[in-house]
């Protein structure tokens, strides 16, 4: 299966290399145009802030062609918050494909941390994504910034409210969370994204 | 359910290897790092620490052909530290695939390294390890694996940090280290009352009672450990079935 991963200035995407090695799959860093619209699938992970990596994505023509890519998409983290419409970090147009906005979480008690790291639990698990997912599995989060729940939403995970995990529309997948670092489970949601049939 | 208590054992490396405690599970190289990480990976430890106790530049080249071993074969968090004094360091460990990386000692010389990590690496990868030791004028900083005392206050320290944007903090107590009589959990409180910021617990786990009593008198976010994973003392699938009974959230 011919993988590609989303080459851009979001950083630390070698978590999601491994992730895939250990699958037996070796994905293609790329920003070609042509590599990305032909693979099987393809990975928008990374981390970073939402203004200076929308305008490398602008920059450089990323913006529609991830628009416009038609086989199985997964974004993941900043990855997930970029497919939104909005986000709220840097006051940021984003690339849409989600018709939802992407807020800061507000602790509402001492207690409620920000960034929202460490494992945490999802509920409303019945897509393909989360195929053999057993109750009270945990995966792994570090953010500080949330999708609200939304009709897209396909996943829930409650930190001070109650924010999408994960979405889904057409042939776009995100999670908020880290497949790649969160063990067997992890392991899991990445296998079936790489066995969704469209 | 919510966000889980993190437990996390700790691996000293030199050379390469882990040093002290080998008597852990049924491993064919038991002074691998990468076994062992991946063991207690298996085992449902939440995360990972490594220190480089190596002080050569061999040995750094060594640690950092580690970290990628540990990154290509551990799908869990791990963070680095030991050894790490400027920018470039953090970004050869983070190049080479560790997730976080945890400073001690180069934070309290120059501070503002603090915000130069998180500035180019986001507040997430920055850990920064704070020893410290109660004495006749509070709790104090020590520097260099707690042999020289500093004058900076544990609790004025932890907040600066905070202040420039550090992801967690990573508190030693030398008083409890070592001793295996539970965690200092009435400065872990306090901190966690003045600070916004996750804390791990370090020093003095001795038996299941102590994570409890970290993670709720304590309010500590995550413990780590050492030698009671190293030696087999305790096993972290019991621990976490304890700590569940208890009523304590735990990743199963």
């Amino acid at each position: 299966m011919n993988v590609s991963i989303v080459k851009y200035n979001g950083g630390n995407i070698c978590s999601v290399i491994n992730a895939l090695k250990r699958l037996d799959i070796i994905p293609e860093l790329t920003d070609d145009a042509e590599k990305l619209s032909k693979a099987d699938r393809v990975l928008f992970p990374g981390q970073g802030e939402a203004g200076s990596t929308m305008a490398y994505l602008r920059a450089h023509g990323l913006d529609r062609l991830i628009r416009d890519l038609k086989q199985p998409v997964l974004g993941i983290c900043i990855g997930q918050q970029l497919m939104c419409r909005h986000s709220e970090e840097g006051d940021t147009d984003c690339l849409g494909i989600f018709d939802t906005d992407v807020l800061k979480f507000r602790p509402e008690r001492h207690e409620d941390k920000v960034p929202h790291m460490g494992w945490n639990t999802l509920t409303e698990t019945g897509s393909a994504l989360f195929k053999g997912f057993g109750e009270n599995e945990f995966v792994y989060f570090v953010h500080s910034y949330y999708v609200g729940v939304n009709p897209y939403t396909i996943a829930t995970t409650n930190y001070i409210v109650p924010f999408s995990a994960a979405l889904h529309k057409d042939n776009f997948y995100a999670t908020q969370f880290h497949p790649e670092k969160s063990g067997s489970v992890g392991e899991r949601i990445l296998k079936n994204f790489l066995d969704l049939t469209l | 359910m919510a966000l889980a208590k993190r437990i996390i054992p700790c691996l000293d490396v030199k050379n390469g290897q882990t040093v002290k405690g080998t008597n852990f599970v049924n491993l064919r190289q038991a002074g691998d790092p990468v076994e062992l990480g991946k063991a207690y990976s298996l085992q449902g430890a939440d995360e990972l620490v490594y220190l480089d106790i190596t002080a050569s530049h061999e040995g750094r080249k060594t640690f950092t052909e580690m970290v990628q071993r540990v990154a290509a074969e551990i799908s869990i968090p791990f963070t680095v530290g030991g050894g790490i004094n400027e920018l470039a360091d953090v970004e050869r460990l983070l190049n080479a695939g560790a997730d976080k990386v945890s400073i001690n000692s180069a934070a309290l010389r120059n501070p503002q390294l603090i915000n130069e990590i998180t500035g180019h690496f986001g507040s997430q990868v920055c850990v920064v390890a704070i020893d410290a030791k109660e004495t006749a004028e509070g709790w104090m900083c020590y520097l260099n694996g707690g042999r020289i005392m500093t004058e900076r206050n544990l609790f004025e320290w932890a907040r600066e940090v905070c202040d420039r944007g550090a992801g967690e903090i990573l508190f030693t107590s030398m008083d409890h280290d070592g001793v295996k009589n539970g965690f200092a959990n009435r400065a872990l409180a306090r901190l966690a009352e003045e600070i916004t910021i996750p804390v791990i617990a370090s020093g003095g786990a001795g038996s299941m009672e102590h994570f409890r009593d970290t993670f709720i008198e304590g309010k500590s976010d995550a413990a780590l450990a050492a030698s009671v994973f190293h030696f087999g003392e305790i096993a972290i699938p019991e621990l976490k079935c304890w700590l569940m009974n208890k009523g304590i959230n735990v990743r199963l």
